[in-house]
């Protein structure tokens, strides 16, 4: 899956290589400044796939933390070892939570690997119309892969529980991803902005104050505070189900 | 560890267990006592109840009524101190299809908190060795047999010491070989003072290597005790064959024994034409209460109780009498009759 991750900048770097310039403001954001910076495929490539590649592909791992074993039969065994349960579910979610923190690395990594490689890497413009040296600008990338780490440790949160619910992997790992996708259109409907601030996926997209001059932290530690609601509420509720569970698989 | 008394010389007790799935009682006020250091056979058909009580043992599932305690310890409070103890195979064995036979066992024993890592490789091999299963020790799991997987399931539960293995079905998938070499490994467990519970339907199997066995019908526990216990108590019964029925039948009323006319395909064809005007044989059985279970042993191994009525006693009787007795015999009823007489006939088993 890292691999499939890795796939998207170096898509996007070849895509805009070979085309003509892309007309500015049409395509994903950012995507018009890759020809002149290649350190702008890993913003893109990370902008492109925070609505639906990575919540996938953090829905795949965290739903099939629990419900995997449990479909494979392994769960009685681990218990009976006895891994004990509540030490099961950690280790469980911290496995989990470091795939949340590499995947969005990963793009990132490699999308500032593949704009290097393909094109010029120089100075970068911010948001704010400050100017910051290569290396500067990398730290702001990784600050980004940040961002969408601490993004998803609700979602992955929420995937360790709807994984205690069942002992079919595919069933969990479809339930979380469809949940990222209606929180994101629940996010689009103003008609419900009372809720807006109370969904997981609501800061998904707010990196953009991490390309000012200087960071604004508001975006990052409101999303913290709200990833760390969710991690708290279905981290839980997984352990409240997860602890009086009948393993009969 | 525990106070003294009956509880600590038994591996597992339960009292009242029940497992009840919505409307179904799984298990249904199970008492179970297995004796500290027997082999302890758990019989019952197909969805008896067998698994779900050895899930309710091992805390993988939480009973709905009842206590239990395993190794003197109270269940499932001490679940994490038991169950380092307990070695165990649960309907079948499972692994990751992706990992080597070691490397699924090393994942394993990391599972477990007491499994030292560093002893971890020693175990492993030592475990794998046991089973026979060195040769394939590196070979992915999914290219394992039915019977390879079954043997590194039993690798699992002895990847340490264990007071207590829980055994579900472990002959399930091997071949004859390997059957074998099961039994002898349960019989060297249970002689190195570890208890072993094996659930099975094969009663031929538990026969051999059980000390003690309880049968399961419809999630209730019908019989339990030691082997020769639960054969003597499907009544031992004789056979007559004689043809003077309505003599040896008062003969045997004077003995305190119901006789009843057997028509049993037994009767030698051509019995009847060896003394002249003598009729047919007629086959009487009767049942003797209480009767010695190890009769055939040469009379050396006498039973716990004594037969109220002995079978030479009624052969002696039947002969004072003037009975012409052709033929005697005392069937001992087997496992396999005590277990139908359990769980019912063919298909028509209790659900």
């Amino acid at each position: 899956m890292l691999c499939a991750l890795a796939a998207i900048p170096i898509l996007i770097a070849v895509a805009v290589r070979v085309s003509s310039a892309v007309p500015a403001g049409r395509g994903p954001a950012f995507l018009d400044r890759i020809a002149q910076n290649g350190l702008f495929v890993g913003v893109t490539a990370m902008v492109v796939s925070v609505p639906l590649f990575l919540p996938l592909t953090v829905g795949v791992v965290a739903g099939d933390t629990i419900a995997g074993e449990a479909g494979q039969g392994t769960l009685r065994y681990l218990l009976v070892a006895p891994a004990g349960r509540i030490r099961l579910l950690i280790v469980k979610y911290a496995g989990a939570a470091v795939f949340v923190i590499v995947a969005p690395l990963v793009v990132a990594l490699t999308g500032a690997g593949i704009g290097a490689a393909l094109f010029p890497v120089g100075p970068v413009t911010l948001l704010s119309g400050d100017t910051i040296g290569t290396g500067e600008a990398m730290v702001r990338l990784l600050l980004i892969a940040a961002y969408l780490a601490v993004s998803l440790l609700g979602l992955s949160a929420i995937g360790l529980f709807i994984s205690t619910l069942t002992d079919v992997p595919v069933g969990a790992m479809a339930a979380t991803v469809v949940l990222s996708v209606v929180a994101q259109v629940l996010d689009a409907l103003p008609q419900l902005e009372w809720l807006h601030p109370w969904l997981f996926s609501h800061y998904w997209l707010d990196f953009g104050d991490l390309l000012r001059q200087p960071v604004s932290w508001d975006s990052f530690a409101a999303n913290a505070l709200l990833q760390g609601g969710y991690v708290a509420v279905f981290g839980a509720l997984a352990y409240g189900r997860f602890i009086t569970k009948d393993v009969l698989s | 560890m525990s106070a003294a008394g009956p509880a600590a010389e038994l591996s597992i007790e339960t009292t009242g267990l029940t497992k009840r799935f919505g409307r179904q009682m799984a298990v249904d006020g199970v008492d179970l006592a297995v004796p500290k250091g027997a082999v302890f056979g758990f019989l019952g058909p197909n969805g008896s109840g067998k698994t779900t009580t050895i899930r309710l043992l091992l805390g993988l599932a939480t009973a709905t009524g009842g206590s239990m305690r395993v190794l003197g310890e109270e269940m499932p409070g001490k679940l994490n101190d038991v169950l380092p103890r307990v070695g165990a195979l649960v309907e079948g064995p499972a692994f990751y299809p992706f990992l080597s036979g070691a490397a699924n066992l090393r994942r394993m024993d990391a599972a477990d908190p007491c499994g030292s890592g560093a002893t971890r490789r020693a175990r492993v091999h030592s475990a794998l060795e046991r089973v026979g299963l060195t040769h394939a020790a590196d070979k992915l799991v999914r290219a394992y047999s039915l019977g390879m997987k079954q043997r590194l399931g039993i690798a699992n539960a002895l990847l340490a010491p264990r007071e207590l293995l829980v055994l579900d079905e472990p002959t399930n998938g091997l071949d004859p070989q390997g059957t074998r070499e099961v039994r002898s490994l349960v019989r060297s467990l249970a002689a190195d003072g570890a208890t072993v519970f094996v659930s099975s339907h094969l009663l031929a199997e538990v026969e051999q290597i059980c000390t003690h066995a309880a049968i399961m019908s419809a999630g209730r526990l019908v019989a339990q005790g030691t082997l020769t216990e639960l054969r003597g108590a499907g009544q031992a019964r004789i056979r007559v064959l004689t043809p003077d029925p309505g003599t040896a039948a008062q003969v045997l009323a004077g003995l305190g024994l119901t006789a009843t006319l057997g028509t049993d395909g037994r009767t030698p064809g051509g019995a009847g034409s060896g003394a002249a005007g003598s009729g047919t044989d007629a086959a009487l059985f009767a049942s003797l209460p209480g009767a010695p279970a190890a009769q055939e042993d040469g009379g050396s191994s006498r039973s716990v109780e004594r037969a109220a009525v002995q079978p030479e006693a009624v052969v002696a009787a039947l002969v004072a009498a003037g009975v012409r007795v052709r033929g005697f015999a005392t069937e001992q009823a087997s496992l396999e009759d005590r277990f139908v007489a359990l769980t019912g006939e063919g298909f028509d088993v209790v659900q």
